[in-house]
C-alpha cells in the first residue's frame, strides 16, 4: 500500500517523525515532489485567493501525489502542547481541501491534539496503525523508530547544520551571525524562501533558525509576554527573537513571512518594537507566489553589507 | 476619576457607556468610526492587519488625544488574532507615548480570575447588591431592545414606500434607547418603538431574502461593512445578520462561565462540513449558512476583513454549502480601500440574479402546474 505525504506545511516540522513511522509499518512513502513552478501554479488553482502561499502549496502538492498513492496524509494539527494551538488554517485544512480540490477521494484525515494527555501521541499511532490492520508490535517499533529518528533530527539542528535543506554543518569563524526567523515551512522550502538560507550562506553568514536555538532557552523567554500567543509556530518565532535580543548572540534578525500570513502581522510587530527599543538591526521580508529572486537578492546584500560595515566600525572604535 | 474609553462597535457604546458611568467612571465616548480614524489606524498599525484591528487602533488614539486614560477591550482564547489586539495594541500605542491602562476582559471560562481583578479596577464607587442587580438589568433591556430595533428595520426597510424613512425611524430609536433613565422609561421605549415602526407606510409583497454571515466586528459595525445592511433594504431586500449583541454576549460571556459552548445548535448544522472549532466565527458562519438555506432564504453574502484567517476557511467551504442547496453566495471582503459604490454596484448585480432566479423557478412551477391540469 502506497501512501503519500504532502511537502508542504507540517511535513518540514515533523517528517523524520512522519516519514520513519510509515516506513515502519511496512508502508510504501511517496513525498510529494519538491516545490516547482508547476505545483505552485495548480495550488493558485485551486485555493481560495485569500489564503497565503504555503496554505496554497500544500493544495499543489495535493494534486501532485493524489492520483499516485491509495491514501494522501493530511494532518489536522490542532495542538501539540498544552499552552497554544495552530493558526486556524492548519485546523480547518482537510475541510479546505475536501471543497476546494475537486476529485480528491483518498484523504486520510488524521487529527493530532495532544493537549492535556500523557501517551496521547502513541495512542495516536496505535489507532492510524490500526487503520492498516499492523499489529500492535509492529506499530509500537515504528514509535519508537520514528521518535529516534525525530530527537535524531532535532539533534542535528543543535549542532548547527540544517538538515531539510541538506547543510550538515556551518562554518564557525563566519564575520555575521545572523538570526533568520520564520515557520519552518517558510524557511526550509527551497522554492518558497528562494534559497535565502543558502544564499546567505554563501555571503559568509552563519545562520541560527529557530529550531537551532534549545528548547529550554525558548521557553525562559515565555514570560516576556503578557498573554502567550496562541500559535505554536509563532511562539517558538517570537521566543527565539526575544531570546535574541537578550543575548545579543546574533548581529540582526531576518523575519521570513508570507504574504497575508495571518498571525505574522502580531509576531512581526512584536519582534519590530523589541527589535527598535533594543538597537537591533531588523528586516522583514514578504514572500508570495510572485516575488523576484533579484529583488531579495539586492535586499539581502544590502543588509548584509550595513551589517558588516557596522561591524568594521565597531572593532575600529575599540581598537 | 478614571476616564475610561473602549472600542465602537455598532450600537454597543449605549449600553457600554451606561454601564461604566454607573460603576462610577468618567466615558471619553469613542466617535463613530470616520475617514480620519481608518487613516489614523492604517498609520499605525501593521500592513496585514486585519481591518476591526486598524479602525480600533484609529478609536484608540482618537480617544487618547480626548484625554482618556483608561481603555477597555475584551480579549480572547484564540486561534483568533482578535483575542491579541489588546496586548499589540498596548505596545504600540505605548511606543508612539500615550500613557494609559489597558484592561482586557478575558471570557469567563478560562481566565476568571484575571476577569474579577479587571472588573475591580472598573468599579470606583461604592454600590450595594441590589445596585449591581439593578444596573445588570437596565443595560440587558437597552441590549435587547436596541437589537430589537435593528431587527425590525431589516425587516420593514425593503417594505417601505419613503426612501429611508425606515432609517430615520431607526436613528430615532437608538436615540431613545440611549436617553431612557431608568427601567419604566425603558417599557416605555419598547412600546414606542413599536409603534413607530408601525407608522411607517408599507408596500405588500415578498423580497428577496439574503441572510449575512461573517467577521463579528464587520457585521456588527455599519461603517465598517459600509452600510450593507441599509444599501441592501434600500434595494428592497429582506436582510438577516446571523449575530447581534446581546446573543453574543450571552454565548461568550454568560455560557463560557460554566464551559458550556453557545449556539450549540448552529455548530451542529456546521458539522459535516466543518469538524473543527477554528476560533472567530468560521463554524458559526457555516452553520447560519445552513441555517439560512434551511429556512429558505435565496442568497448569502459573507463579510470578512481582509486576511481573515477563520473566514478564510469559512469562504473555502461556503461555495460548497451554498451550491448543495441551491443559494446565491456572494463573499465580500473588507479593507480600507473598498469602495462603497464598488460595493453596490456588486449588490445590485447579486440581488438582480437572486430576483430573476426566483421569478424563473415561479414560471417553472406554474408551466408544471399547467402540466398537471392538461
Amino acid at each position: 500500500m502506497k501512501i503519500g505525504i504532502p511537502r508542504a506545511l507540517a511535513y518540514y516540522a515533523y517528517y523524520p517523525f512522519i516519514k520513519t513511522f510509515f516506513e515502519k509499518l511496512g508502508l510504501e512513502v511517496v513525498v510529494s515532489d519538491e516545490t516547482t513552478k508547476e505545483i505552485m501554479d495548480k495550488g493558485v488553482e485551486d485555493a481560495i485567493t485569500d489564503a497565503c502561499v504555503p496554505v496554497k502549496l500544500f493544495h499543489g502538492h495535493v494534486k501532485n501525489i493524489k492520483d499516485r498513492v491509495d491514501y494522501v496524509f493530511v494532518p489536522r494539527l490542532v495542538s501539540v502542547n498544552n499552552e497554544a494551538t495552530f493558526c486556524p488554517k492548519f485546523l480547518g485544512l482537510p475541510d479546505m481541501l475536501e471543497c476546494s480540490v475537486t476529485d480528491f477521494k483518498n484523504m486520510l484525515e488524521v487529527r493530532i491534539d495532544l493537549k492535556k494527555k500523557r501517551l496521547r501521541l502513541f495512542m495516536l499511532c496505535m489507532s492510524v496503525a490500526r487503520k492498516f490492520k499492523k499489529g500492535f508490535f509492529t506499530a509500537y517499533n515504528a514509535y519508537f523508530k520514528a521518535l529516534y529518528s525525530f530527537k535524531n533530527y532535532a539533534h542535528q539542528f543543535l549542532q548547527g547544520g540544517i538538515p531539510p535543506l541538506g547543510i550538515v554543518a556551518q562554518r564557525k569563524n563566519s564575520p555575521i551571525r545572523l538570526g533568520v526567523v520564520g515557520y519552518p515551512y517558510m524557511l526550509y522550502d527551497p522554492f518558497l524562501s528562494l534559497d535565502l538560507i543558502k544564499k546567505l550562506i554563501n555571503m559568509g553568514v552563519y545562520v541560527v533558525t529557530p529550531e537551532m536555538v534549545p528548547e529550554k532557552d525558548k521557553l525562559k523567554q515565555a514570560k516576556k509576554l503578557k498573554k502567550t500567543l496562541f500559535w505554536t509556530f509563532s511562539n517558538s518565532v517570537v521566543r527565539t527573537a526575544y531570546h535574541f535580543f537578550e543575548k545579543r548572540c546574533v548581529d540582526g534578525i531576518i523575519h521570513i513571512t508570507a504574504f497575508g500570513c495571518g498571525p505574522d502581522f502580531i509576531v512581526d510587530k512584536l519582534m519590530e518594537l523589541e527589535a527598535k527599543s533594543r538597537n537591533m538591526p531588523y528586516l522583514t521580508i514578504t514572500l508570495d507566489e510572485q516575488t523576484g529572486q533579484e529583488g531579495l537578492n539586492t535586499r539581502l546584500e544590502a543588509f548584509v553589507d550595513m551589517l558588516k560595515i557596522k561591524r568594521t566600525k565597531k572593532e575600529a572604535a575599540l581598537a | 476619576m478614571r476616564k475610561v474609553s473602549f472600542p465602537y462597535m455598532g450600537t454597543s457604546y449605549i449600553p457600554f457607556n451606561k454601564l461604566l458611568t454607573a460603576l462610577g467612571n468618567e466615558v471619553v465616548l469613542p466617535p463613530r468610526p470616520n475617514a480620519e480614524t481608518i487613516s489614523l489606524g492604517c498609520k499605525f498599525a501593521p500592513e496585514f492587519a486585519c481591518y476591526p484591528f486598524k479602525i480600533v487602533l484609529g478609536t484608540y488614539v482618537q480617544v487618547l488625544e480626548a484625554g482618556a486614560d483608561t481603555l477597555v477591550s475584551t480579549g480572547g482564547v484564540g486561534p483568533c488574532r482578535a483575542g491579541l489586539y489588546t496586548t499589540l495594541q498596548e505596545k504600540i500605542l505605548k511606543d508612539l507615548g500615550y500613557d494609559f491602562e489597558m484592561i482586557t476582559l478575558e471570557p469567563p471560562g478560562r481566565h476568571l480570575k484575571d476577569l474579577i481583578e479587571s472588573i475591580k479596577k472598573l468599579v470606583n464607587t461604592r454600590l450595594s447588591f441590589r445596585d449591581y442587580i439593578n444596573i445588570g438589568r437596565f443595560v440587558w433591556k437597552q441590549l435587547t431592545l436596541l437589537d430589537k430595533a435593528e431587527r425590525l428595520s431589516h425587516k420593514v426597510r425593503p417594505l417601505e414606500v419613503k426612501k429611508g424613512e425606515t432609517t430615520r425611524i431607526y436613528k430615532k430609536c437608538v436615540d431613545l434607547v440611549a436617553d431612557a433613565q431608568n427601567m419604566t422609561e425603558l417599557s416605555e421605549v419598547e412600546r414606542e418603538i413599536e409603534l413607530l415602526y408601525e407608522g411607517i407606510d408599507k408596500k405588500d409583497f415578498d423580497p428577496v431574502k439574503i441572510g449575512i454571515v461573517g467577521e463579528i466586528y464587520v457585521l456588527l459595525e455599519p461603517s465598517a461593512n459600509l452600510e450593507i445592511e441599509e444599501t441592501l433594504g434600500e434595494l428592497g431586500v429582506y436582510v438577516e445578520r446571523s449575530m447581534f449583541l446581546a446573543g453574543y454576549t450571552v454565548s461568550n460571556a454568560v455560557m463560557d462561565l460554566f464551559h458550556m459552548a453557545g449556539e450549540r445548535d448552529i455548530k451542529k448544522l456546521a458539522l459535516p462540513y466543518f469538524k473543527e472549532m477554528c476560533g472567530g466565527h468560521g463554524r458559526e458562519s457555516v452553520g447560519n449558512a445552513v441555517h439560512f438555506a434551511k429556512r429558505g432564504f435565496d442568497g448569502l453574502i459573507q463579510l470578512s476583513p481582509f486576511t481573515c484567517i477563520p473566514e478564510i476557511v469559512a469562504k473555502s467551504i461556503l461555495p460548497r454549502v451554498c451550491e448543495e442547496r441551491g443559494m446565491g453566495f456572494l463573499a465580500i471582503t473588507l479593507d480600507e480601500q473598498t469602495g462603497k459604490e464598488g460595493v453596490r454596484t456588486r449588490l445590485e448585480a447579486f440581488v438582480d440574479l437572486l430576483a430573476a432566479k426566483r421569478k424563473k423557478a415561479k414560471l417553472m412551477q406554474k408551466s408544471q402546474l399547467a402540466k398537471e391540469m392538461s
